[in-house]
This record gives C-alpha cells, structure tokens and sequence, in this order.
C-alpha cells in the first residue's frame, strides 16, 4: 500500500495517470516467458564446476573421465577460452577491464574465491551434467584467502594479483615519486577529492564527530537467478537467450571473451524476474555458446541459487572513516572520509561513486575525501542499485544525526540548512543543475508521519538523506503506425521495472492516445538500434526521451500526410487530442488517417536515437527517509512500525510504478540494514548460500511503506522526467539507525544491524560483562 | 581560456595547481594544450586517442559523451571525473 502526496499531471493527459501495465496479464497467467522456460529440439544441459576453495593455484585439471560419461557431449575448461588482452572497455555504462572479466568467467591458473568457475560440462540432463562434474579431477594448491579491505590493504597481506604494484597506486597519487617500494600489493586503485581548507573548517567548528563503519557484503536477491541458452549455428551464427538487463552489453562482452564479432551474435533478451543491477555483466554466456560449438546442439545454462549467491556479483563490503565538524547553528565547517570499498577478486568495486555521492546533498566547503578500491577473495562485485552510495551515505547520515544531536537542533533542519541546491558544487566538483533535494526534506517534514508523535519505550524514529546520479547514455525507439490507429513502441530496453506502461504512456501522450492503444515491445540486438543497459535510473529518462522524439517524428509525417490529403502546407496542420485540424476548422481523426496511409505515401513510422549524456548529465535524484523502529531490549530484534520515504521524481510518468520504485529501494536498504550479509568461515567458504539463512525482509517484516512523490521537473528533459530507480535504497540503513539509536541510546556503526550484533551494544551500553556479551553475539 | 580542474591524483603533474589555463575547442586540443604545459599528463588522460573509458568529463556542469571531440568554450569550466555506472 502506498501513501502519495499524488503526482499532478498538469497540463498532460497520459503522463501522470495509473493505466493497467501491458505486460500484466502475461506475468500473471504465466504466458511471459523467462530464460528457465526456454527450450529447444536437441538441447543440451550446462553445469559449472566451481572452485571449492577461496584462494588456490590449480595445479591441473583432468577432463578425462567426465568426457567419458555417458550422455557428456562436452566439457571445457579455462584452456578453451582465449586468452584476452587486458584493456579497458566502456560497455555502456560500464568500464571494463575485459581481461579480468574472462578470468571471472573462467579461472586459468588460480581461482579466487569460493565458487570461482573452474569446468563447464554440457549434457543430456542436467544431472548427468552434475555426475559429470563429480569426475573431473583438479588438484588444487591452496593460498591462504583475504576477506575483507581492512587485511587486504596491510603490507604483509597474501595478494590476489600480482600485476597490482604500489607503483601504479604512487603514481595515480604522486606520479614520478620514488617514494614506497614497488610491490605487489591488492589496492588496484585510489581516487581523491578535495576542496577548501580541511584544517581551517575543523578549527571552526563547535563539534566534531568522528566514526568508523563496517558494512557487509549484500546481494541484489533478484528472485530470478541467471540462465543463458546459446545457439551456435554452422554458419558461424549466433544467438543467446539469456535474462539480461542489457542485451547489447551481453552481445559486446561474450564477443570480445570469444574472440567474435559482434555482428555474429544475436542476443534475446527473456523476460527478466529482478536484476537491480547484478545482471549487467555475463557470467554464463560465454561457457554456452563454446559448449554449443564443441557440442552442436543448443546448450542452456540455468545457476541455481547457491551458485547466483558464491559466484554472481553482490555488492562491496565497505569500511569507512568519517569526521565531520559543526558549529553550534549546525552548519557544517569541514568533512573528511576515507572508504575502502572491497571489489572482490578482481578490480571494479563502485568506490568512485561511493566517493562521488556522499554528502552530495550538503554544501560543504571544506572537504576531502580518499576511497579505495581493494581485491578480497570474494566473487567480483557488480552493481547493486546507486552502487557504493547506501554505505557511504550510512557513514555520514548517522555521523549528521549525531551533530544534530550536539547541536540541539532538529536533524532535517540541520540537512537544511546546510542543503544543497541548483550551484551548488557536487563532492566531486561541478555544480548541480536544478535539483529537488530540499523539496524531498521538507516533504518528509511536513509528513504526517514526522508529525506524528512516537511515543513507547525502545521505540524511536530516524531521519536521513540520500542522492545519486541518473545516466544517460544511448537509447533507440521506433514509434510505428497501424492501419487501425493503433501504434507499437519497440525499444531495446529490457522491462525491469514498468518501463513497458512508460515508454507507452509517453507515445500516447504525443499522439493523442489512451495507453492501451500502444503496444510497447522490447526487440532483441538484431531487431532494435543500439541501446544502453537498463540501469542506472536510465530508462524512463533516456528511453523515454528517444520514444518522445520518435513519437514527435511519427507525428511530423502523419501531419504531411493530412497536408497531402488537405492540399494545404503542412504547416496549416494541427493536432489536438487525437484529431488533425485545420484553420478552416477541417478534422481528421488520427484513426481515419491511419487507414489511409496507404494512398499517401505508404507506412509512417517514428524512428530517434539519442545520447542522452553520460551518467549524471541528465538530472539528479534526491531522496529522504523517516523510520520508526522498536527494539527488544532482550533479543536485540528491531520491528520496522513505519517507513516513509519522499523522493523526487522531476515528473512521475506512471505514479505507481515510481512510488514502487521508491518502496522497492526502502524494503532493500531495510534488509540491508537489519539482517542482510554474506557470512563467510575462517577459510573463505560462503557459509549462507540460501535464502532461510541470507535474510531477505519479506511482507511479515515490513508495514506498508508510505512514498511521497516529490516533483521537481528536470530542465534538461522536455517531459521534466528524472530517474528514479536507484536513490531509494541510499537513505534507509542510515535511517534505521538513527531511529535505533534514538530507541536504545546505542550508535551501531556495523551493518547488518542484526539481533546478536544489536543485543551485544545493548549489553555493553548497560555494562552485562564481556562473556555475556560474547554468549549474546553468537 | 578554458579553466581546468586537475584532479587531486594528478596534481603533482601541474606543480601543486588546482587549477589551471589551457586552450582548445575541444577536450582533445586542451588536452594537448595541458600535454604542453604539463608534460606526462596527457598519458594519464588519453587510452588510443581518445579520453579513457574510466574517465568522465565535465564541461560546464554537462557530462560530455564526444570524448576528445566534445566542445569546449572560451570560458568553459572543466572537470575530469572517474567514470561511473548504476545499478
């Protein structure tokens, strides 16, 4: 259920209102089909053999015997896949260092983590394919393993990769120094800004706070593990179905680990069951398509949960340092943070967004701020919705509260007075745009929640702030005009979150038509000009754009068209609603016309393509959250009683798909905050590979989640849409605890939040002894 | 002339300067103006002739997508940022 403020459509007539999705009635009567549901005359079935073992040289690998197995058509190891240069390449929004995503794909001579891909076996059954694995024989020697950047970044640290040298890490900072040994070492990469006078801002304060913060390594819980289905032809020919949120990103990064060429492959987007940003990369895709070479037949790949939660990419464990100072009116004087972000086996974790968004929502003129990026032996991070934002906001929002506190004063007045606005510079430098980040504290300030009094012992209410970027990119739309009227969107951008109702909702809006009278489909690589990932908060913006001016364009000729019919210059031509006018008052509705397409030149179809800017030249997405929690004193557990959450969206297209968003970010980071981590033993094995022991909040867990729309409309997009994916899920784990400290008077600075972990500051805060406290965190 | 903010990681580069002049109607002419100036900066900006993919530019508060070829102004303000992608 959600409670919303009610986005108002002004001067819009689709834009705004609440039509039936298009692709519901497939999704709930089972017709839409997933990867799973693919099937084909002939199909083989794949397995991965993974490596048991954290950190291991592999010694050899004997295929010998699985080979044998009957009903094995083939089996491949990393001695199959070409060795790949190691260059950086912008695949969409990513950046990608295709040498270390082959090696993640398939180990060579050493696996990193605990689930590291080591065989693949194509067979009749997907159990004889599992037999198979159990006959392949691979002599191991074993490293001892690095789980977390704080070790990783020590001097005597085992290191994953021994090309990392300090050198690099010297010269990003001080190039030319001879300062610092050249060795190996598992920092791949430090970014810094500064700006001010940190020293003179520190003096100036009246408080200063200083923290450091623990958070765990989560996954994206997308309810659909990965699959791929590859067809090789004889011909050369390629085609994947597979569960993306990128079809042309899957077809860059399997052609680049194969050695094709693009244009050999087709890839089909299934329909997708979540992704939040974990299905951006290939994991999968390249072991089918080389099975389906060896083997002849269509190979199909389905990862159970066990292998999505070892060997899919969560996001970063962190560890962060904040210091903050305040005078007494609660304006902030000086900032300084420092964050290890850790990537995983390979490099790539989101510390330069991490470093990039927080304290974006503040004015702060004297600021530095160093973020690392560190190799652990854990499976390589991928996104996770605002990637790197929620664990550097979690550091400076609570460090904010505390201020609040010493200061006296309200905490959203403190983010207001020190809010940022339109010039204000970002933490990296340029100056934001128009933004609603003050709109989204004062909605949350004039809420009835926050107006509300919260009264009952342990119980207490949190408050914190949120920002992150929206991309832009490159998207493709054509808008096509049937014989009855009615019209198709098709767009390369894969359904993950409503952007079907969006995209025809927006055509509808520039033709005249109800939302239903649009058909919105999603085509695959070959069927569809190129177009980016669906992610970061890109696709009712980017998209949407590319539909706006394909639809502007299929309107451009449908009004030569009725020119030609009227023999008048098109200029004479006008549209309103769904009807041609005329100066003379002449009409012609658009349905009529479209029957008659065919006397006046043939078909109209709308086509655009747009680059929509890089990440963050499209608008800016701000969030506020406000919880309240109450906690049991014996147990530790928190209970969520409320949660609302205000967000602008610049202009929401279809209300409840953005307040869904919002609710969707909020359930995340509430798990994330209270009982979310990968728990791994004293040898690197992941130990909660499923789902009863990773706890994900489920309904029981969480009361309605109120979203409040907040519209600041984005200049720079002619539907004044901004993204709204992503920022939701930046708020909450500060916000809960906050609301937790408010409820026991205890400060967590470890996430997840969990019982034992809570009861254990409980403890400590009412002085239990130390056994106790240790019997209670076990 | 453009003004450019040197990242803090290549500071070193530019003899401690923030801050400095170049110019060039494009990224890629302020940038050989920068090579100029500031010998070895250009490697740390530059992968096969265009800006690097992990590389962002910002000019004027706009994310430039033209790479070398994105135009810059007299007076233009310019930024270079890691790149970066969402979820």
């Amino acid at each position: 259920m959600a409670a919303s403020n009610g986005s108002t459509n002004g001067d819009f007539r689709v834009i705004g209102t609440r039509p039936i999705r298009h692709d519901g009635v497939d999704k709930v009567t089972g017709q839409a089909l997933y990867g799973a549901d693919y099937s084909m005359p002939g199909m083989l079935h794949g397995k991965v053999l993974r490596s048991p073992h954290a950190h291991a040289l592999i010694k050899s690998i004997n295929i010998e015997r699985a080979r044998k197995h009957p009903g094995v058509y083939a089996v491949i190891t990393g001695a199959d896949l070409p060795e790949v240069k190691g260059v950086m390449a912008q695949v969409g929004e990513l950046v990608v260092n295709t040498h270390y995503l082959s090696l993640n794909v398939m180990a060579r001579e050493k696996v990193l983590y605990d689930g590291h891909p080591v065989a693949a076996v194509a067979a009749t059954s997907k159990h004889v394919a599992e037999e198979a694995l159990e006959l392949i024989d691979v002599d191991y020697e074993l490293l001892p393993p690095v789980m977390t950047a704080e070790e990783a970044m020590k001097a005597d640290a085992p290191i994953l990769l021994p090309e990392l040298r300090s050198r690099f890490i010297v010269d990003r900072t001080d190039p030319g120094s001879p300062e610092g040994p050249d060795r190996p070492t598992n920092i791949a990469t430090h970014i810094q800004f500064e700006r001010g006078d940190l020293e003179a801002g520190f003096q100036a304060a009246d408080f200063v706070v200083e923290r450091e913060y623990t958070t765990a390594t989560v996954h994206q819980g997308y309810i659909e593990p990965q699959n791929a289905l590859a067809v090789y032809s004889v011909d050369g020919h390629v085609t994947i179905y597979c569960s993306t949120q990128g079809s042309f990103n899957v077809r860059t990064l399997t052609a680049s680990m194969l050695g094709l060429a693009e244009g050999m492959i087709r890839v089909v987007p299934a329909e997708i069951g979540g992704g939040f940003g974990g299905k951006t990369t290939i994991y999968l895709e390249p072991l089918a398509v080389l099975l389906s070479k060896k083997s002849g037949r269509p190979v199909k790949f389905t990862m159970s949960r066990g292998e999505v939660m070892r060997a899919t990419g969560p996001t970063s464990g962190t560890k962060i340092r904040v210091r903050i100072g305040a005078t007494r009116e609660g304006k902030i004087t000086a900032a300084k943070v420092w964050m290890a972000y850790e990537a995983g086996a390979f490099p790539g974790s989101p510390f330069a967004p991490g470093a990039m968004t927080t304290l974006g929502p503040y004015n702060v003129e004297n600021l530095k701020i160093d973020s690392f990026d560190v190799v652990v032996n854990r499976p390589k991070v991928a996104a996770y919705r605002a990637p790197g934002s929620p664990a550097s906001a979690f550091a400076c929002e609570t460090v904010l509260d505390e201020l609040a506190e010493k200061c006296g004063i309200d905490p959203l007045q403190l983010r207001l007075r020190n809010a940022s606005h339109e010039g204000t510079p970002q933490p990296a430098g340029p100056p934001f745009k128009k933004i609603g980040y003050i709109e989204t504290v004062e909605a949350i300030k004039n809420s009835a929640h926050y107006r509300s009094e919260l009264t009952g012992k342990y119980r207490g209410r949190g408050v914190a702030s949120g920002f992150w970027f929206n991309g832009g990119l490159q998207s493709s739309a054509t808008v096509n005009i049937h014989t009855d009227g009615t019209v198709s969107v098709v767009t390369g951008s894969v359904d993950i979150g409503g952007s079907r109702a969006a995209m025809a909702m927006v055509a509808a809006e520039v033709l005249g038509l109800n939302a239903g009278d649009v058909r919105p489909l999603v085509a695959d690589t070959d069927a569809s000009g190129h177009t980016d990932v669906t992610g970061g908060s890109r696709i009712a913006l980017a998209t949407g754009l590319a539909v706006y001016e394909a639809a502007q364009d299929a309107l451009s000729q449908l009004k030569e068209r009725v020119a030609k019919l009227w023999e008048k210059p098109t200029s004479d031509v006008g549209f309103k609603g769904r009807v041609f006018i005329a100066p003379d008052g002449k009409q012609m509705p658009l349905k009529e016309l479209a029957s008659r397409l065919a006397r006046t030149g043939g078909p109209v179809a709308g086509r655009a393509t747009v680059n929509a800017g890089a990440v963050g030249a499209v608008g800016n997405a701000f969030a506020t959250v406000c919880v309240d929690v109450e906690v049991d004193p014996d147990t530790g557990k928190v209970q969520i009683l409320r949660a609302t959450i205000a967000q602008d969206a610049g202009r929401a297209i279809h209300p409840s798909y953005v307040e869904g968003q919002m609710q969707g970010g909020l359930a995340q980071g509430i798990g994330w905050a209270l009982n979310e981590e990968y728990v791994y033993d004293s040898k690197g094995v992941l130990r909660n590979t499923g789902l009863l022991d990773y706890r994900m909040p489920t309904c029981l867990d969480l009361p309605p989640l109120e979203a409040i729309i907040v519209e600041v409309p984005n200049p720079n997009h002619p539907l004044g849409v901004r993204g709204v994916g992503e920022v939701s899920i930046v708020p909450p784990m500060a916000a809960v605890a906050n609301a937790i400290y408010h409820a026991t008077g205890v400060r967590m600075t470890e996430l997840p939040m969990s019982p034992p972990r809570l009861l254990k500051e409980i403890m400590r805060k009412r002085g239990d002894s130390v056994e106790t406290q240790a019997a209670a965190a076990d | 002339m453009a003004t450019i903010v040197i990242p803090a990681q290549l500071r070193k580069l530019t003899g401690g300067l923030d801050r400095v002049k170049a110019s060039g109607r494009t990224i890629g002419r302020l940038i050989d103006d920068l090579e100029r100036q500031f010998p070895g900066i250009g490697d740390q900006l530059l992968q096969d002739g265009d800006v690097k993919p992990s590389i962002a530019v910002s000019v004027d508060g706009e994310m430039g997508t033209g790479g070398v070829l994105e135009p810059v102004g007299e007076d233009s303000e310019v930024f270079f940022l890691p790149a970066l992608g969402g979820g």
